[in-house]
């Protein structure tokens, strides 16, 4: 639960602007990005995910070496990615 | 000196390493604690000590909040778990926390429901979804996760939601660093400081370490070259005479933090007079409870908990390795009685306890090798 994983925003939702749909590792997921309502992600953009909120935006390169980094740790990411996978936040 | 994982930048590694050996004073022994579990995990998986001069021991902090979780709250949660309509969620890794009459999985066999949840949006999505049962989340860790238990709670209560509540054992990181400056156990030399927690709290919190014990801090990223940079960052600062707080996650890191998230726990939350740590014991203003406003959504209010004291476990020395005394493979049952599938203490429990991550990755420590070698 502690690690943070990146993910690409694809559309913000129209009826809840503090909901978005994020590709984390190839699957789409909606994601609660009003912790950055400051400074609100657009698609394209990447983010630090934790427990379903978005904790700061991070750029491309930055989701890629945490991607590869979070990889590298094995058992630990599965278990976050198969949580996540599972989550159905709305 | 071996490199026992090699990554992709060991080239770049190496030569931070050179960097750092030339910053040592001859004769000095250098005591660095890294605070957060994401870094310790890092730390083992890569071998990062061995890229270290050996006059420079990295040391395991508090930073894993799973790990510090004692084991009267796992008691009191069970026992809100046994009311009757009650659905329990909390995180995956806190189902093989250790109680003193057993687990979540073991209370689940007599009886209990005590799910998984990977949010606790989820959370609040069951509740919705199960008007009839009382969902109850039981929320832990530091400013990582306190925002997103805020966020929900602030959702829950726009929805005027009344059947979700927030068993709440948020906890705060400072004053478990300064519990540790303070203690007489351990004489450090610098900080590594937690990359996700800082995301929200920002760099100033940890200002009083450098201004008032003369340490240094350094924000740290979780890649092996960031915790090398970070560690020669230190070093450079000690060379120099210097204590400041540096960030070298400023890539992810704002100075301030995130005043949103910060916020969302400002309105939902309030400092615990105390609150107790596993092996650190009770620390003042240390822990988040809800405030007033949202007392129809705290789990502590709403249904009595009996808040007892169980003393941890004899054979269990996760104090200590908590405060950075001894090194995981120091522990009696370390390996034996204490796994990863049958944890005697926390810090075996989550992948970023000092000793899951060790015993994980199988690492021999510096120290280890050359005791090994003496025997
Ligand atoms: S080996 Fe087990 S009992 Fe010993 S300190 Fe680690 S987690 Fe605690």
């Amino acid at each position: 639960m502690c690690l943070g994983i990146p993910g690409e925003v694809i559309e913000i939702s129209e009826e809840r602007p503090d909901l978005a749909k994020v590709a984390v590792s190839g699957v789409k997921r909606t994601i609660n990005i009003g912790l950055l309502a400051d400074d609100p992600p657009v698609p394209g953009e990447w983010i630090l995910i934790h427990v379903g909120f978005a904790l700061s935006k991070i750029d491309e390169q930055e989701a890629a070496a945490a991607l590869e980094f979070l990889e590298s740790i094995g058992k630990a990411y599965e278990d976050e990615m198969a949580a996540l996978l599972e989550s159905r936040i709305e | 000196m071996r490199f026992v994982d090699e990554f992709r930048d060991a080239e770049k590694a190496r030569a931070l390493s050179a960097k750092i050996t030339a910053l040592c004073e001859p004769g000095r022994q250098y005591k660095i604690m890294e605070v957060c579990g994401g870094h310790t995990h890092t730390i083992y998986k890569h071998g990062l000590e061995d890229y270290l001069p050996e006059c420079i021991t990295l040391v395991h902090g508090p930073g894993c909040p799973v790990c510090v979780i004692p084991m009267g709250r796992i008691d009191d949660a069970i026992h809100i778990a046994r009311r009757p309509g009650v659905l329990m969620t909390s995180f995956g890794d806190m189902m093989r926390v250790p109680g003193s009459g057993g687990n979540f999985f073991d209370s689940n066999a007599e009886g209990t429901n005590i799910r998984m949840v990977y949010s606790p949006l989820d959370s609040l999505k069951i509740a919705r979804q199960n008007p009839r049962l009382r969902v109850v989340f039981m929320a832990i860790g530091f400013e990582t996760t306190s925002p997103s238990t805020a966020m929900t709670l602030l959702r829950a209560k726009a929805e005027g939601l009344t059947n979700f509540s927030v068993f709440c054992n948020h906890v705060t990181i400072v004053p478990a660093i300064k519990a540790i400056l303070d203690s007489p156990d351990l004489r450090l030399d610098g900080f590594l400081g937690p990359g996700h927690v800082s995301t929200v709290i920002g760099c100033r919190p940890y200002e009083f370490i450098a201004r008032d014990y003369g340490k240094p801090v350094v924000v740290a990223g979780f890649e092996p070259l960031d915790i090398l940079q970070s560690v020669y960052l230190l070093m450079r600062q000690l060379a120099q005479g210097r204590a400041e707080v540096e960030n070298q996650y400023a890539r992810v890191v704002p100075w301030d933090g995130n005043p949103v998230a910060l916020d969302a726990i400002t309105r939902t939350m309030q400092l615990r007079p105390y609150f107790e740590w596993r092996g650190l014991g009770f620390i003042s203003h240390s822990a988040m409870r809800l405030r007033d406003e949202f007392a129809a959504y705290d789990a502590e209010r709403i249904f009595e908990v009996p808040g007892v004291r169980v003393a941890d476990p004899k054979a269990c020395q996760c104090g200590e390795v908590l405060k950075g005394v001894l090194k995981p493979w120091e522990c009696k049952v370390f390996g034996t009685a204490c796994t990863p599938e049958t944890p005697i203490g926390t810090c075996m429990v989550s992948p970023e306890g000092a000793c899951a991550a060790y015993y994980n990755f199988g690492r021999f420590s510096r120290q280890r090798v050359r005791e090994a070698s003496r025997a």
